[in-house]
């Protein structure tokens, strides 16, 4: 008997099984159930309740889904899950200790680095980043290292400032 | 994104193996290009297979005087590496030329190679085009083309290799090495990539079933002359309109060696040997490399909105010749062209 379009609908969706995943989350241990094609970020935002870290282009384009992992800025957005088992993961959410907020968090109030904020999150890991890389010591150099992370604000002589007063407090070191 | 399978590869025999077995299915790496086509729907791999965990990290010296780059060094990891930075500063400016820093941190060697075009009709799919849909027409020839090819295009697609890295590794005459079902052979670098042709579905001359597992340099690195210039509509962070590799070795002002690639005019970097070798024996000034550059160029063309690029181009090449005779290469941060 020849299948009924439901039926074949059916077979197109079955979907691969679901992959399990342990992460170290913001210093804690997370165990994930998930699809090979969910992104790093969606697995952040929808599996483990952080949404922190946002989805700005999701194209890799706007750096507003940087996070860390195993303390590199990278884009969680291209990031499968998957790909990162064993993994160690910062978001904006892991960076503060306790309740004194990260130097970069205080140098962003300082300088008001921000006007709507939903690139501020992935600006302060990707400059979280950029410090532990210690390639950046100029203007210049912060402005073109930074240069992932848009603002649509227009923030950016405040972002730089901000990256400045954290960089000398925090010596160099993230 | 549509529904797909996951496998990892645990060793280069094992990824070969797999992707042999599964013509459907492609290898991932960092996964910045690719998980970006499959978003857009225009790559639709069944499966992927996973071979960022292989042993293909390491930067090591060969017995020629040169390197080999292992095919998973992370972009960011190669161009601070201290023997690219001492001995092939030219590669280190083109990778830093390139992407964010959070892209270059995720993308691989070998993933650089491979990446496709950003022609926006191959990632329009309701668009025709040759590349993702063969026979289906090119929607640059006669729409918007300002970042398209100049040199070496074709009927059938005016597409460019978007890569930094690969102009640069074009100009020191890098090699590639690959493992298939067959075994392992060696690419020069010149062999890699293809012109479009009535072909344009296919950019390179890796086979269906090879990894790239490595990228080999000779010793000559042109430390001491050198400079990558990269011409884009802003200032970081975009593909080039034009960008220009250029290697000298000279003898008081006299040129010995030149090497001149560019990147954003053609479907793959684009070297001329033919330019090189008029700048040989030739007193390294301003009218030695204006003839180079219009070798260089004879035979581009233009389309209704890139017609710009050969003047682009040609001044480009001109200028970033001055900078490494002169020994002051562009910056990648303090971006005023000197």
């Amino acid at each position: 008997m020849a299948q009924t379009s439901t039926e074949r609908s059916k077979d197109k969706l079955l979907a691969p099984d679901k992959i399990s995943v342990a992460m170290t989350v913001n210093g804690a241990e997370a165990r994930l159930h998930v699809s090979p094609w969910t992104t790093l970020l969606d697995a952040l935002r929808d599996h483990l309740d952080l949404t922190g870290t946002k989805k700005g282009c999701d194209h890799g384009q706007c750096g507003a889904c940087t996070v860390l992992v195993d303390g590199r800025r990278v884009n969680s957005c291209l990031t499968l899950a998957v790909m990162k088992d064993g993994a160690d993961i910062t978001t904006i959410e892991g960076l503060a200790a306790n309740d004194a907020l990260h130097p970069l968090q205080q140098a962003f109030i300082d300088h008001d680095a921000f006007q709507c904020g939903y690139c501020t999150p992935g600006q302060i890991c990707s400059a979280a980043g950029l410090i532990a890389e210690g390639k950046a010591k100029s203007a210049d150099e912060i402005r073109e290292l930074m240069s992932g992370n848009i603002c649509r604000c227009g923030a950016y002589p405040n972002i730089v400032a901000a990256i400045q007063q954290a960089m000398g407090m925090m010596g160099g070191k993230s | 994104m549509i529904n797909f399978g996951y496998a990892r590869a645990n060793d280069v025999a094992d990824a070969v193996r797999m992707i042999s077995a599964d013509p459907t299915a492609k290898f991932i790496a960092g996964g910045t290009n690719l998980v970006d086509l499959m978003k857009q729907d225009v790559e639709r791999p069944s499966r992927l297979i996973d071979i960022s965990r292989l042993p293909l990290r390491s930067v090591e010296e060969t017995a020629d005087g040169g390197l080999r780059i292992g095919a998973l060094v992370p972009n960011s990891d190669l161009a601070y590496h201290p023997l690219i930075e001492q001995r092939y500063p030219l590669l280190a400016s083109a990778i830093l030329a390139g992407a964010s820093q959070q892209l270059r941190n995720m993308a691989s060697t070998g993933g650089n190679l491979l990446q496709r075009t950003r022609c926006a009709y191959f990632y329009d799919t309701v668009t025709p085009c040759n590349k993702r849909e063969p026979g289906s027409g090119c929607s640059a020839i006669g729409g918007i083309n300002r970042i398209h090819a100049i040199l070496g295009a074709s009927e059938d697609c005016i597409a460019t290799h978007p890569s930094d890295m690969c102009v640069a590794l074009a100009a020191l005459d890098a090699k590639v090495r690959v493992t298939g079902p067959a075994g392992e052979r060696v690419m020069a670098f010149a062999d890699f990539h293809r012109l479009p042709g009535n072909t344009p579905q296919t950019d390179t001359n890796l086979h269906p079933n090879e990894i790239v597992t490595a990228v080999e340099l000779p010793a000559r690195g042109f430390a001491a002359n050198y400079s990558y210039l990269k011409i884009r509509d802003r200032l970081s962070y975009a593909f080039a309109l034009v960008s220009i590799a250029a290697a000298l070795e000279l003898e008081g002002g006299t040129i010995k060696e030149a090497r001149l690639a560019l990147g954003g005019v053609a479907h793959r970097p684009w070297r001329d040997t033919a330019a090189e070798a008029t700048l040989r024996g030739q007193p390294a000034n301003q009218a030695s490399f204006a003839r180079a550059a219009d070798l260089l160029l004879r035979d581009a063309k233009g389309y209704e909105h890139n017609a710009f690029k050969i003047e682009l181009a040609r001044r480009g090449i001109v200028r970033t010749l001055t900078q490494a005779a002169q020994a002051t290469p562009q910056s990648q941060s303090a971006k005023k062209i000197r």
